[in-house]
């Protein structure tokens, strides 16, 4: 017990001192400290489920649970509570759950909030297709990298007239080409073979033609990843007839968010598909995209999927790739067994079923 | 002249409607303006029954295509005579693009190939196509996805109408550099014509007997501008009791439309989100070669393929699906009343595609097939 007390406070001393970069982390040694928010609704449970699963794998992980219920601070801006932020600065790393957004509470969404206190500029979902779980699509393996600052999603819209509204998409260099390098840093560290820009440059010229320019700039510092450039309209033609054609996408905050949920439809919806938001100064929180689901809330029938393979792609931004393939596998291949499965899979097992089922397999493995 | 003709219609049937058309060009041209039912009439005759139509060649596939169209209303003896305008879109200046709406006001109809975007020209040059629609006011983009039974896809009977905003939203082009590295572009909605493509849509679903419209929008987000079209089409719903409404944000209803895409009946959306649910949609049903499309405004009607592909890949090799661009003419020769050709086409396409299966290598079939014997298929099949 106190061994493990000291080896956290040297890890806790050693990544302190360690240099912020944004590459991935490689901890070959010590245990590394994750900031956990369970979040809302079935969040708690597929957090505890998340958790037996890694302590089941033996995985390097400590887990520092925080609540992220925004408080209106000095000022009267409302924020996330200090000790959560300071947590998070931290460890750098983050895992949490779905978080609900009460309609008269007067703050704006908590996503929001989280975006824009860690300015976490980059998501990143990829989409796998998860053999066991059929969709009309088998052959998926892309990435979506979605500008998450700016874009349409600005906020600065106004009436002129009565009658006539104007809202404004904001794009800037500095913006494009931190996404731009982001998206080929990916695909350099994840063995990806190309990476494709999407737009509109024929009808919105100067703006999406500024995020084509950078994108291009940047691609030339990477010629070891193939770079194309397509319009959004014939990607989403193409990814509805032949999704295995993309590797990895790189686009603006609206074109991300309708693609990105559109190639989550393809591998089977939000309940089984990871994503990760990048930030500034290296911190990374990785989430499941799905909503709070009250109804089921408590019930223990949630599938844990989605904070699951969030998690996994954790471990491998953490370079922890060898419990990552371990946990992915145990996963998949319970999916694939189709004996566990939760209600929304097409089974009729419980969430603790299913995550014993993991574990067991995890511990299988050894 | 023109009360009576409206008047003797219904009872005297098509040979006094005729008649009456012609009378009632010399008298005075009913075009554009909307009849009791609120229908556009499409422009009177030019001589003896030929209509005219501009025909516009683009870049691409496009010129070879409309070659395909007119090769097969010579071979059906169809009454139309084309007014070919081309449009070379390396040139800066806008004339080309001005003699073709020149040409769409005389003639009121017409059929076009996709005009290429140069993007990496400055922004003071537009879009022809958008220019197009805008300066014509082509304000409903209308495509309708139907499977077909010869295609193999994955997903089977689907059957949705897509009503897109054609002339605002994202697609307004203004756009300006504050600052050096800072770029704004402008998203406009406006009350009028949210209001009028929230009931064309409605009036087309009544019309064509369909049950429910869902606005599709990202008004969480965009909580001004979309919040007024969505507020717009409520408003429109209300006078519509007979057709159920709904609304449905533009991500989750990309999810929902390759995982259940049978849910949707009519759809009504700004630009930017039309482009991308027609895309898809298009996607669905077996590709671009197979959907056609229509720009319908108060005066004018422009026909062309629903996703409004250049194709410059497969230009000039024979091996483009011809299909999408003549179920095109085949929307507009309904426009002009000309049933009896149009369904004549229309049944011979789909003999060749079904039951002949005859088809081009975008909808599978491994070995190339010159879409020009495709083409005397359908010929034909149309005797």
């Amino acid at each position: 017990m106190a061994g493990n007390a000291w080896r956290s406070t040297v890890s806790r001393v050693m990544g302190a001192i360690k240099t912020q970069s944004p590459q991935p982390r490689t901890f070959s040694r010590g245990i590394q400290t994750v900031t956990l928010i369970p979040g809302d609704g079935i969040g708690p449970e597929i957090s505890t489920a998340v958790m037996k699963i890694f302590e089941a794998a033996k995985a390097p992980i400590q887990w520092e649970e925080k609540n992220v219920t925004a408080i209106k601070g000095p000022g009267g801006r409302w924020m996330i509570p200090p000790e959560a932020k300071e947590s998070m600065d931290k460890h750098k790393i983050g895992l949490k759950g779905p978080l609900k957004t009460p309609i008269a509470a007067g703050h704006p969404s908590m996503n929001l909030l989280l975006r824009k206190t860690f300015d976490l500029y980059a998501n990143v979902r990829p989409c796998v297709s998860i053999e066991g779980y059929k969709t009309p699509y088998t052959d998926v393996d892309l990435v979506t990298i979605r500008e998450n600052t700016e874009g349409e999603y600005s906020g600065i819209e106004h009436v002129i007239v009565d009658g006539v509204v104007q809202s404004i998409k904001l794009i800037t260099e500095d913006a494009s080409r931190r996404i731009a390098e982001y998206a080929f840093e990916y695909a350099r560290n994840n063995q990806r073979t190309s990476v494709t820009a999407v737009h509109k440059a024929n009808i919105m010229r100067m703006s999406d033609g500024l995020f084509l320019r950078k994108c291009r700039e940047v691609a030339e510092n990477f010629k070891d990843v193939k770079f194309t450039e397509m319009y959004l309209d014939t990607v989403c033609l193409n990814m509805v007839q032949d999704p295995s054609q993309f590797d990895v996408l790189v686009m603006p905050n609206l074109y991300g968010d309708i693609l990105s949920d559109l190639c989550a439809g393809l591998i089977g919806g939000l309940g089984v598909t990871p994503s990760g938001n990048i930030g500034a100064n290296g911190v990374a929180i990785f989430e499941s995209v799905h909503g709070t689901a009250p109804d089921i809330a408590g019930k223990d029938l949630a599938n844990p999927t989605a904070l699951l393979l969030s998690a996994v792609m954790m471990l491998r931004h953490m370079g922890l790739h060898g419990y990552a393939k371990k946990i992915e596998t145990a996963c998949f291949d319970t999916i694939r067994d189709k004996k566990v499965l939760t209600k929304d899979l097409g089974g009729n097992s419980k969430c603790s079923e299913f995550t014993a089922d993991i574990c067991r397999r995890v511990q299988d493995m050894d | 002249m023109a009360t009576l003709t409206k008047a003797l219609k219904p009872i005297l049937g098509r040979q006094l409607g005729n008649t009456a058309k012609v009378f009632g060009a010399s008298v005075n041209s009913q075009r554009g303006k909307p009849t009791y039912s609120g229908r556009i009439i499409p422009p009177p005759a030019k001589y003896g029954g030929r209509h005219t139509v501009t025909l516009i060649p683009g870049d691409g596939i496009g010129p070879e295509l409309l070659n395909h169209v007119r090769e097969l209303f010579r071979f059906s003896c169809v009454p139309v005579d084309f007014e070919v305008v081309h449009v070379d879109s390396a040139s800066t200046s806008e004339d080309d693009i001005n003699n073709a709406i020149t040409a769409i006001r005389r003639n009121g109809v017409a059929l076009k190939g996709n005009i290429e975007t140069n993007h990496t020209m400055p922004s003071n040059h537009k879009s022809r196509n958008n220019l197009l629609r805008t300066s014509l006011d082509l304000y409903a983009n209308v495509m309708h996805c139907q499977s077909l039974p010869g295609v193999q896809t994955r997903h089977k009977n689907i059957d949705i109408i897509i009503i897109r905003e054609n002339t605002e939203g994202e697609y307004s082009s203004l756009e300006h550099e504050s600052v050096s590295g800072v770029v704004e572009s402008l998203k406009i909605i406006t009350r009028n014509n949210s209001l009028r493509i929230a009931d064309y849509a409605f009036r087309l679903a009544r019309e064509k007997g369909r049950r429910r419209v869902t606005a599709v929008h990202k008004a969480n987000i965009m909580k001004l501008a979309d919040g007024l079209f969505l507020q717009c089409c409520k408003e429109v719903a209300s006078g519509y009791p007979d057709i159920e409404f709904d609304s449905m944000i533009v991500d989750n209803t990309t999810m929902q439309l390759v995982s259940k895409p049978h849910q949707f009946d009519v759809m009504v959306m700004p630009n930017l989100y039309g482009n991308v649910v027609s895309n898809v949609c298009a996607g669905l049903v077996g590709g671009p070669g197979l959907v056609p499309g229509a720009n319908y405004g108060r005066d004018y009607a422009v026909f062309e393929t629903a996703t409004r592909n250049t194709g410059k890949s497969i230009a000039n090799r024979n091996i483009a699906n011809p299909t999408a661009m003549l179920l095109a003419s085949c929307l507009m020769l309904d426009h002009l009343k000309l049933h009896d050709y149009a369904n004549m086409i229309r049944g011979a396409i789909l003999t060749t595609m079904n039951e002949t299966r005859l088809h081009t290598i975008d909808i599978g079939e491994s070995v190339s097939l010159h879409h020009c014997l495709l083409l005397k298929d359908i010929c034909t099949s149309s005797k």
